[in-house]
């Protein structure tokens, strides 16, 4: 090979394309990225993808194995449960999304504050220290308590206890970012606070909050599923991996199947998010980088 | 004589230690206490010291990026040391500031044009054309390209980012800059650039600049007089000229014997004082320079000299020296 062909040799995986260098690099957001889409599109076009009525009952077929015609069995009621476990991704996907988005707008608000205002600070923090030290499963259930179930409650439910993740997090980046020269230079050009906060503070926080919410959507999925196999969560008329779990506890030993599909399906996606949220991580800061 | 530009009176600083181990909690820092001094229109004033020694945090205060703990700062007159967010606002177009660190001055997340730009909309001047063509002007004279303002910080270089931080500070046409050690993290050559950039716009408008640096040399090229800052106290201002040429402090003697020359085969003389600066949160009695100072005497262990005019305009605050 001659000298001369080195610079080809840099210039043709280049050339490649685009999207194959960013595979490499971060395969495990492509991984994460892949399955969330593929997730996704089933919850979304789930009434198209060979399901049929999914709250249908059908006891002459009850406790059926997988097989041709019911691909992931049927439950003790005969419903099918292919057509459950690809309506329920609905539910999860709906609570993770919600729990991390509301989570994140609300969890800002207050951190950007405590931040910035001592007093504030002083007392907001100690509440946050008090959810924190409740375990979430436990302040959920409590909340579920207080009202009706229905989805957006147990995404209520579910946000409180997310909350001071996303707190901690934005309050630590103020505070860190408060000192920095910019800042000071901000404030010292008369740029106004909440100008400030805006341009200055948070486009620095927003890759922290991004790869945190996707641990917060991750964490809201197995909350969302726990409260639903308590029976506290989304309630029994609509088909969530909670709830199918939940009934077909008691047929482990003669249909293991009922408890199988919907657990595979959500060790999946939360895997997918976790995936997702770790690669985006180490993208924003390499220093953090692990191997796959 | 009109009220000059920049007076400052007293101004003091304490940081109270606050968590920690308990013994130590409660304590005070005396960054700044009690400092005084006058800038004229189109006057450079170099503060120089030791680090640690409170005059970036008198930079700060005067600015009232720092809440002072007691002290005036008059602006034209006017006491701003007291004023609220709000009225203050109105005052923080005449002074402006520019940082020792060009990389965490300049914000990453923003292009060069809106850093520029920003001083200005933030009082409402003129509308995106204008405040476009006024970026443009600035670049140009700072010596910077109109092309790169829709560049990153982390796309230019030290001595680049440091003239947009000057870009930044000339937007609002201030009557003082505050330059907090401006040249010491830049290479030397690039520093006597920045230096000569300042003096010309000294030249151009009547601007002030209070210079805070430790570089001797540079304090000497730029100011027309020098205050020497000791833990916390001016112990010695005058006339650039004369502070150099007859220093009358102690410290500022060891200071000045302590600037490297470049003249190899030339003796230097031994350095005056040993040791480190004594801590902040417990200065030392009397004069706090009689720990290291190499003529002290009982009353320096006891008084506390006073800032006197020594020959008009030098004023230095040593028990030894009489004018």
């Amino acid at each position: 090979m001659t000298a001369n062909s080195l610079p080809q040799d840099f210039a043709v995986p280049r050339q490649r394309s685009r999207l194959f260098d960013t595979v490499r690099r971060h395969p495990t957001i492509v991984l994460g990225m892949l399955i969330m889409l593929l997730l996704a599109a089933v919850a979304i076009f789930a009434p198209y993808l060979g399901t049929s009525d999914p709250m249908k009952l059908n006891p002459v077929f009850r406790l059926r194995p997988p097989s041709e015609r019911w691909w992931f069995g049927t439950d003790h009621l005969g419903r099918d449960l292919y057509s459950r476990v690809l309506y329920g991704s609905r539910i999860s996907l709906q609570v993770g999304l919600a729990v991390a988005v509301v989570a994140s707008v609300i969890g800002t608000a207050i951190g950007l504050l405590a931040g910035f205002v001592r007093w504030i600070d002083a007392v907001v923090m100690r509440i946050m220290d008090g959810l924190m030290a409740v375990p979430g499963i436990l302040l959920a259930i409590a909340l579920m308590a207080l009202t009706k179930a229905s989805v957006q409650t147990v995404i209520i439910a579910i946000v409180v206890p997310e909350v001071p993740r996303i707190v901690r997090l934005v309050r630590s980046v103020v505070l860190s970012l408060r000192e920095q020269p910019f800042v000071e230079a901000a404030e010292a050009t008369g740029t106004r606070f909440h100008r400030i906060l805006i341009r200055h503070i948070l486009p620095s926080a927003v890759a922290p909050l991004i790869v945190q919410a996707t641990y917060v959507c991750a964490s809201a999925m197995i909350l969302e599923a726990i409260l639903s196999f308590l029976g506290a969560g989304t309630p029994s008329s609509i088909p969530s991996w909670g709830n199918i779990m939940a009934e077909g506890r008691q047929f482990v030993t003669v249909a293991f199947w009922i408890l199988g599909f919907p657990g595979l399906f959500l060790t999946l996606t939360v895997l997918a998010v976790n995936l997702l949220g770790d690669g985006l991580r180490d993208m924003f800061d390499p220093r953090m980088r692990r191997r796959l | 004589m009109a009220a000059p530009l920049l007076e400052v009176r007293d101004l003091v600083k304490h940081f109270t230690i606050s968590g920690g181990l308990p013994l130590r909690k409660g304590r005070t820092v005396r960054a700044v206490d009690g400092i005084s001094l006058q800038l004229a229109a189109g006057e450079t004033l170099g503060l120089v010291g030791e680090s640690g020694c409170g005059k970036s945090t008198a930079g700060k205060c005067i600015l009232r990026l720092l809440e002072p703990t007691s002290g005036a700062v008059l602006v034209n007159g006017d006491d701003i040391s007291t004023l609220g967010r709000g009225a203050l606002r109105k005052y923080r177009r005449a002074m402006q500031v520019i940082f020792q660190d060009p990389y965490s001055s300049l914000n990453p997340h923003m292009v060069a044009g809106d850093i520029v730009a920003e001083p200005m909309l933030n009082y409402g001047i003129g509308d995106a054309a204008s405040r476009r063509a006024r970026a443009t002007e600035l670049f140009d004279r700072v010596g910077l390209r109109a092309e790169q303002m829709a560049k990153y910080p982390h796309e230019f270089s030290g001595g680049q980012r440091q003239r947009l931080g000057i870009a930044r500070a000339l937007a609002l046409n201030p009557d003082l800059i505050v330059c907090d050690e401006p040249v010491s993290a830049l290479d030397v050559s690039v520093q006597a650039q920045i230096i000569n950039l300042l003096i010309d716009l000294q030249q151009e408008g009547n601007l002030s600049y209070l210079f805070i640096a430790h570089d001797l040399a540079v304090v000497r090229h730029i100011s027309h007089r020098v205050a020497v800052m000791y833990l916390g106290k001016i112990v010695e201002m005058a006339p650039t000229a004369a502070l150099f040429r007859r220093p009358q402090h102690p410290y500022t003697e060891a200071l000045l014997a302590a600037v490297p020359v470049p003249q190899p085969k030339r003796k230097r003389r031994r350095a005056l004082i040993a040791g480190d600066v004594p801590s902040a949160v417990r200065p030392p009695a009397g004069c706090r320079f009689h720990t290291r100072c190499p003529h002290a005497e009982d009353r320096c262990r006891v008084e506390e000299p006073v800032l006197r005019e020594l020959s008009p305009g030098h004023f230095a605050a040593c028990h030894l020296r009489t004018g």
